[in-house]
């Protein structure tokens, strides 16, 4: 409010559109501390009850012929379920509930914060650093567990003519320890361009000459956001699934 | 946040590298992760893939149901056929044997019919050929007293009865 009281008053037109990706905290004006209650806490909160909610509530009759909210549930079940069986392979499995967590919470934090004046917490790289640290964390310790040094050998490409092997083992190195950054970068810049563009269309609103316009490519872009919602939330899911082949595999 | 300019203006580049922010997103993230982790693996996961494998065998079970119950037609199907070609053989059965007992009953009823036709013609022949006689012999008497009455009248007293009745018996034979 009193950045948008400030930019009026100097007349031009009010940019702020990194200012929907500010952590504060949510009552009173104070630091931010590691424990302070702030719109994160609020938007996560808001996650795990929607989670909660469909997944939870929704199939608490246990129907055989399910209600909507238990379809879309059993949708959701079915569909990574089937991922991570066909990425992942049968062993891949067991590591079911731990990928759907990731995925259901990244595809509901996208879709809560294409709410208008929502917060995106999937918009942060602190966040999807976590989440991606986290599955590059558990699927190295996992493949050393495994297969002890035998994990090595994801880096060691059999089927490539020997004079190459180490040259590729050197490439497959520095890819396997690009994954995390990759894996969390594109999910937070997807949703915070995403969400910056929108921003900017809306400042554009205020001028009456082009705000039809600016209106229709919110429009479209808040279309295009919904779809990149739901896909990067895939995407991370289908990387992890990925990941976690080359350690419960790592023999190619 | 007008409060807070140092923070504005920090912000208005980057809010995602605000560094000090950082702790507080990890800390409610790892909370809220564990926390969606425990729900779905204790709760969400284990009803969702009860109730599919419950659907799944409810379907494998109705299909099975069917398939016994179109069984169960079929055979039905076929029994009613069989009962029906066995009932029609039967029936052709009883009917050709009544038909056999009632020509044998018909054949023997003919028989004793025309046996007592017979008798009874026999019987008839007797008495009408008994009937003719008594008829004749009547006639015989007619005549013998219609030619006593009519010698007496034409000569009274004179010619014995006895000679008329012979002379008319014998004409009669004649």
């Amino acid at each position: 409010m009193a950045d948008e009281a400030k930019g009026a008053e100097e007349g031009g037109l009010v940019f702020q559109p990194m200012d929907q990706f500010i952590v504060k905290p949510l009552i009173g004006d104070g630091p931010v501390g590691m424990f302070t209650i702030t719109n994160v806490t609020l938007w996560m909160a808001l996650c795990v009850l929607c989670i909660i909610g469909l997944l939870v509530l929704g199939t608490s009759r246990r129907a055989i012929v399910p209600s909507r909210t238990q379809s879309v549930a059993e949708l959701a079940y079915g569909f990574i379920y089937k991922m991570v069986e066909d990425v992942s392979g049968k062993d891949g499995v067991r590591y079911f509930p731990y990928i759907m967590t990731l995925f259901m919470f990244i595809v509901f934090s996208n879709f809560l914060g294409l709410l208008p004046m929502a917060f995106t917490t999937t918009s942060h790289i602190a966040v999807t650093a976590v989440l991606a640290m986290g599955v590059f964390l558990t699927v190295t310790i996992l493949g050393f567990v495994k297969h002890g040094f035998g994990f090595l050998s994801v880096f060691w490409i059999s089927s490539a003519p020997l004079v190459l092997r180490p040259v590729l083992a050197l490439i497959e190195v520095i890819s396997y320890f690009v994954r995390p950054l990759s894996h969390s970068i594109r999910l937070a810049g997807n949703m915070m361009a995403g969400h910056a563009v929108i921003k900017v269309f809306a400042a554009f609103a205020a001028v009456l000459a082009i705000s039809p316009f600016s209106i229709l490519a919110i429009t479209a872009i808040y279309a295009l956001e919904v779809l990149v919602s739901f896909i990067q939330a895939y995407v991370f899911a289908i990387l992890t699934c990925v990941y976690l082949k080359d350690a419960l595999h790592p023999h190619h | 946040m007008a409060t807070e300019p140092t923070g504005a203006t920090e912000a208005a580049g980057m809010p995602q590298l605000e560094f000090s922010t950082f702790p507080n997103q990890i800390f409610w993230l790892v909370i809220t992760l564990v926390v969606i982790y425990f729900v779905l693996s204790r709760i969400a996961l284990p009803r969702i893939s009860a109730v599919l494998a419950e659907r799944q065998g409810t379907i494998t079970n109705d299909i099975a149901a069917a398939e016994d119950l179109k069984q169960k037609a079929v055979d039905a199907e076929e029994a009613y056929n069989k009962a029906l070609i066995d009932a029609r053989a039967e029936a052709n059965e009883i009917v050709e044997s009544a038909k056999a007992e009632i020509k044998a009953d018909l054949n023997k009823a003919i028989a004793v019919a025309d046996a007592e036709i017979a008798a009874k013609s026999a019987e008839s022949e007797k008495v009408i050929a008994g009937i003719r006689d008594s008829a004749a012999d009547s006639a015989a008497e007619v005549a013998r007293d219609i030619a006593k009455d009519i010698v007496a009248a034409v000569s009274p007293g004179k010619i014995d009865a006895r000679s008329v009745t012979a002379a008319v018996n014998a004409k009669l034979k004649g």
